[in-house]
């Protein structure tokens, strides 16, 4: 039984698991041997397909499935993102700055699988360091002739290029991402068409996330029914969690799925500091709603499971909050971080998460209105349709309906602590 | 190409040319020009952004408006340490506001004690960077420093203020001033910092300090 994909280095080698010395002497580049000299780029394709991974940059589409929509034609074009920028997720970071030739092999062999000679890695600006180190990698991949021209005597040859954001989280979009790697203001786009037909330079062009792609080489190595037998059917594989809040051993877990969350806070996540009890967890990072511990505990982490409660996996960032918490204030936080981040291209979002900061802050002033309860669930509404989840989208992009996730939370989970604080203030106010 | 070119230093001028030639199409080096130019003059000048809007054939206008989107583009002086606060949420729950707090009464008793035209240190608030196990996280010219409580704070903007680092290294403030990691960072790392630019070999401000 794999217990670890994407850690294993960089556990056993905490002090040198960027180098490629480490990396070639822990079996590092054989997988990009055997792609090249025993498989087809279909075939590598097909592995991949077999792994049934689903994508780890928040929608879980299938990356094996997604590969097989890019369009024909070239140049064409891979796209890793790395902009990681959703509250609570640090997980590409770490892979990037720990391990950053294993992210650099799967860009390869997905590269060679995908028929691509181009490929972009987009980092956000907050995240020198792992643009550095990958850049170093890059530079020892060249010089080790894993890169560049006719690798390793193949016909294949790859440039990869490293391009930094600049501190706007809409650009993990993909679409977004594609118009800031364009030059232009980070907007998404209206899809279809889909950047698998019209991406980069409107090329074919995938985009994945830094997780998706660097379980590529151990799958290639250990093929993918050997992922697929990982852990729960639909969920297959490991996760990276990133864990923070209120727990006692916060930090970014490599688990399998099918644990309860029960087990994830309490066991791998050390439970709650100084004895207090959880109040609440967003399962996905801040875009997903929330659980509670009455309903949820014993839900398995998986990408079904938690779907099935309403809520997401998203990225995988868990964010616990004990009893201590200001539920509204935490809801406000999370709203203007959207309202922050909003591009601004759709009315509902741009205006919605404008309204929704402004109407939670005065309640948290102390200026609650008794209809400010139900003005919340209004301007919800008309952001995200029947506030269901995953949402009915009317907006270009998810981020709008994201914002409703914290206001829907509140509102379903801890009414009577939200009606509290208004009928205060209107106590004070008189 | 035959762009005005006079605001980049000899070696910045190589810099530009690569980074053009690295993508299909020369707008797609706006970003890392724009970052050029802030590591020159330490934010984003209308100057720059005429140049820039030369160097990859679009209107000055154009360039304005991408630089407007982002906000690592600076569009005024921030001085030689930006100081970001993490108060996003899991930050929060861990005490961000008092940390954001400590850090700006201390920038600004600092500031006040002296007198430079532009502070030295600008502290602002941001939202998440990446570092939520280690919370609260701060950066400083972009480079991290992990497990941030008030009194540290305090001690970091003091540190800047009193030593003035050439090069801002993350590792170096980890140790001085720093508390639980989102990680293990592994090995030490002896580039950083040497402006408020990202530090990235090809168009940041990466350099080999102590
Ligand atoms: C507002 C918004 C922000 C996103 N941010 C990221 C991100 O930082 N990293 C990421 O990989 N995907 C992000 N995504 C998802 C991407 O659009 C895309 O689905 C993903 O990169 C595809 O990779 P995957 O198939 O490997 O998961 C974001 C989506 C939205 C709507
Ligand atoms: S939903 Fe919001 S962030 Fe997304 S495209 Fe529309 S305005 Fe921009
Ligand atoms: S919430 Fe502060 S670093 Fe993520």
């Amino acid at each position: 039984m794999t217990d670890t994909i994407l850690t294993t280095r960089m556990n056993a080698h905490p002090s040198d698991s960027h180098t490629i010395s480490r990396y070639l002497n822990t079996g590092g580049y054989q997988s990009l041997a055997q792609a090249l000299e025993k498989m087809s780029p279909d075939q590598v394709a097909e592995e991949v397909k077999a792994s049934n991974m689903r994508g780890r940059g928040g929608a879980g589409f299938p990356t094996g499935v997604k590969w097989g929509f890019l369009a024909s034609g070239t140049p064409r074009y891979l796209v890793v993102n790395c902009d990681e920028s959703e509250p609570g997720t640090f997980n590409d970071r770490q892979l990037t700055e720990r391990d950053p030739h294993q992210l650099l092999e799967g860009i390869i062999i997905s590269s060679y699988a995908l028929r691509v000679n181009l490929a972009f890695v987009y980092i956000r600006g907050e995240y020198p360091k792992a643009a550095r180190r990958l850049q170093r990698a890059i530079e020892e991949a060249i010089e080790a002739g894993y890169l560049g021209q006719n690798i390793r005597g193949s016909d294949f040859s790859l440039d990869v290029v490293i391009h930094l954001g600049a501190g706007a989280y809409i650009c993990g979009e993909e679409t977004a991402l594609l118009n800031s790697l364009e030059g232009r203001r980070g907007e998404p786009r209206l899809k279809p068409p889909f950047p698998a037909v019209e991406g980069l330079y409107a090329k074919p062009t995938i985009v994945n996330n830094v997780e998706s792609i660097a379980n590529v080489p151990w799958i290639v190595t250990n093929t993918g029914d050997a992922y697929a037998a990982i852990g729960p059917e639909r969920s297959s594989g490991t996760k990276m969690l990133s864990m923070s809040g209120h727990l006692n051993a916060p930090g970014n877990y490599e688990i399998v799925m099918g644990i309860t969350w029960r087990e994830l806070i309490f066991d791998i996540g050390g439970g709650i500091p100084d004895g207090r009890k959880l109040k609440t967890w967003i399962p996905g990072g801040a875009s997903a709603p929330w659980f509670v511990p009455d309903e949820h505990l014993d839900t398995l982490v998986s990408f079904d499971d938690v779907a099935a409660n309403g809520s997401m996996i998203g990225a995988g960032a868990v964010i616990v909050m004990d009893e201590t918490t200001n539920v509204v204030e935490a809801a406000h936080r999370i709203v203007r971080f959207f309202a922050h981040e909003s591009c601004g291209q759709c009315t509902p979002c741009r205006e919605g998460t404008t309204w929704l900061e402004a109407v939670l802050k005065r309640i948290l002033d102390g200026k609650g209105r008794h209809e400010d309860i139900e003005l919340l669930l209004d301007i919800s509404d008309n952001i995200s349709p029947g506030l269901k989840w995953p949402p009915a989208m009317t907006t270009i992009c998810v981020l709008g309906p994201s914002a409703v996730s914290p206001v829907t939370s509140i509102t379903r989970w801890f009414m009577p602590e939200l009606e509290a604080m208004i009928a205060e203030s209107e106590v004070a106010v008189g | 190409m035959n762009a005005v070119i006079g605001h980049w230093s000899h070696e910045n001028q190589k810099r530009v040319e690569a980074i053009i030639a690295a993508y299909p199409q020369r707008r797609s080096a706006i970003m890392p020009l724009l970052y050029l130019a802030s590591l020159e003059h330490r934010y984003v000048s209308e100057d720059a952004m005429r140049e820039v809007a030369e160097l990859v054939e679009i209107t000055p206008v154009q360039v304005h408006s991408v630089a407007s989107f982002y906000t690592m583009f600076k569009k005024n002086d921030v001085g030689d340490y930006i100081v970001s606060v993490c108060t996003s949420i899991s930050c929060y729950l861990n005490g961000a506001d008092d940390v954001l707090a400590a850090a700006q009464e201390t920038a600004e008793s600092v500031a006040s004690d002296s007198d430079d035209d532009v502070a030295v240190i600008s502290v602002e608030h941001v939202e998440c960077i990446g570092a939520c196990g280690g919370a609260t996280a701060v950066q400083v010219n972009y480079e991290l420093l992990e497990g941030v409580t008030p009194e540290r704070a305090i001690a970091l903007v003091n540190w800047l203020s009193d030593t003035r680092p050439e090069v801002v290294l993350a590792d170096e403030m980890q140790q001085l001033f720093g508390g639980r990691r989102s990680f293990d960072w592994g090995s030490t790392e002896s580039f950083g910092a040497t402006g408020p630019v990202p530090a990235f070999g090809p168009y940041g401000s990466a350099q080999e300090g102590r």
